[in-house]
């Protein structure tokens, strides 16, 4: 009888310490990337080369723009290198997902799909609009789209939006470079994309004779990414501090002006939100 | 179809997270089969064009005309050199546009639309490459055939057509039948020019729905049933065309 009380009591203690350690071994396991950035020194971002002004390529071939200046913040607030990776649309959850990316800053709308696969960083730290690029003239509302060819990128989630509540025969294409040279050639009546990147266009000069002359539709606040397994690790949680410290800071609001970006409500009223009233310390 | 099948893929997802939204969601269904029709069509009419082009231009190739022997050496050179991908951008973005066109009201519907400058892009990639098979096939007639087509009063074309040809042939079916497959799988880069092909159709469905490797394996499970089925016919044409004792 004793014996047995005995291996009880030892079974429970085995049971616990495994379960103890397993339980330490999974935090490890969640914080092993942001342990891996550390030591080699180096951050890797993956973020976009084609879409202006929030990642592209200056004239010297270099990685520019918004969110690589959000990137270089991170690396500087860390304390680390910075090492940019040219993500697309289509394959960026996956470079993160694999590894080949620690953090992902590359125009993403979060989405409760991709929240299941990627670490998507709460507060959003920008947020845009679907429209289109049309010439000037050629669509006066979204009605005027049904049956037309619309150009498009391939892996934008609104295409299958505008197809299925305006009937528009969306053509999609591999880069936006494509896509806008066919809206030049007049193979479709209107490049449908997000507001945003069409203001920048717009304001760039290289359109004169097109305008935007829809109402934008869909707000879809944009959300910056860890692996899935850090999100609630120190990598996740710091994010989130420096995403909140952009807007509170009005570090963001500062960078659209500096790229020339349209300012938007979002940012203001996200600063004001977060904002920290110092008051009861005069 | 759809009804029977959407059942069992919508309770696969839920109990098993593998994700085959082609078969349970209606709007992607109907995509999935619209790029069905659309890659079968690319195909057929790329290997059939492709076929034809190899046909008429390993005839031209043995002209006795210096100058259309120049401009197939020049077609070739420039088909064989360059890749395929680029030269479907090539004809889509330039030469499409110096096709005619209508003006519809803020677009022009085109004489040639991205699907038509696939099938001649691919067609003329393919044919290339035919128009060397055949001539290998062709060469491997032997000059006593030709002649006594020639004394019997057969006209270049005619003894082509006849003699030539229906023998070049058969010597040229395993090297035909290898560039064939290769042409199959080559359609799929016709999503550059935005052809709603498989491959295009399926980027899009992950891209919407963020199930990569779901939509992978129904790539590969359709690219790998299509060629096993062009292979099939063509071993079978082999066989029907074997004419006992030779090659």
């Amino acid at each position: 009888m004793r014996h047995r009380v005995l291996a009880g009591v030892v079974a429970a203690v085995a049971a616990v310490a495994i379960a103890v350690t397993s339980a330490q071994a999974g935090e490890k396991q969640a914080n092993k990337r942001f342990k891996q950035m550390l030591e080699r020194g180096k951050v890797v971002v993956g973020v976009k080369a084609d879409y202006k002004p929030w990642g592209f390529r200056d004239p010297s071939g270099k990685l520019v723009g918004m969110e690589i200046d959000l990137a270089q913040d991170v690396a500087d607030t860390l304390g680390v290198d910075l090492e940019l990776v040219p993500v697309q649309s289509s394959n960026r959850m996956q470079f993160l997902q694999q590894g080949k990316i620690d953090l992902m800053i590359a125009t993403m709308s979060d989405r409760s799909d991709r929240r299941k696969v990627v670490g998507i960083v709460d507060p959003n730290y920008y947020t845009s609009g679907t429209n289109v690029l049309a010439r000037k003239g050629a669509v006066k509302s979204w009605e005027d789209l049904r049956g037309k060819p619309v150009c498009g990128k391939q892996g934008a989630f609104y295409n299958k939006i505008v197809a299925q509540r305006y009937g528009a025969k969306i053509i999609a294409f591999v880069g936006n470079a494509e896509a806008k040279q066919a809206l030049r050639d007049g193979k479709c009546i209107a490049w449908v994309y997000d507001d945003s990147s069409i203001m920048s266009d717009l304001s760039s000069g290289d359109w004169d004779g097109y305008e935007m002359p829809l109402p934008s539709e869909d707000d879809n606040p944009w959300g910056l990414a860890v692996p899935l397994e850090e999100l609630n690790g120190i990598w996740g949680r710091f994010m989130s501090g420096m995403v909140y410290y952009w807007h509170a800071s009005g570090r963001l609001i500062e960078l659209e002006k500096k790229w020339g970006i349209q300012p938007t409500d979002y940012l203001k009223r996200m600063n004001k939100k977060f904002a920290y009233e110092h008051g009861h310390l005069k | 179809m759809f009804d029977l099948i959407s059942d069992f893929f919508r309770t696969l997802y839920e109990e098993t997270g593998w994700n085959f939204v082609i078969f349970y969601e209606e709007y992607e269904w109907s995509r999935f089969v619209d790029a069905i029709w659309v890659s079968l069509k690319l195909i057929a009419a790329s290997l059939i064009f492709s076929v034809l082009v190899g046909v008429i231009g390993a005839w031209a190739q043995g002209s006795p005309m210096r100058w259309l022997r120049l401009v197939m050496a020049g077609y070739i050179q420039f088909f064989r050199n360059t890749p395929p991908y680029v030269q479907l951008l090539f004809f889509y973005f330039v030469v499409g546009n110096l096709t005619p066109k209508v003006d519809m009201g803020g677009y022009y519907e085109p004489l040639i639309d991205s699907f038509g400058w696939a099938v001649i892009s691919l067609s003329f990639f393919a044919g290339a490459f035919n128009v060397e098979i055949f001539r290998a096939g062709i060469e491997a007639v032997p000059t006593a055939t030709r002649e006594a087509a020639e004394s019997l009063g057969y006209t270049r074309l005619k003894a082509y057509l006849y003699i030539i040809l229906p023998l070049a042939f058969r010597v040229s079916l395993p090297a035909l039948n290898n560039n064939l497959v290769n042409l199959v799988k080559t359609t799929t880069q016709a999503y550059a020019i935005a052809v709603p092909e498989m491959l295009y159709t399926l980027n899009q469905v992950w891209s919407d729905n963020v199930n990569v490797e779901e939509m992978m394996i129904v790539l590969f499970i359709y690219y790998v049933g299509l060629v096993a089925i062009l292979v099939w016919g063509m071993h079978r044409w082999e066989k029907a065309m074997r004419v006992p004792g030779y090659g």
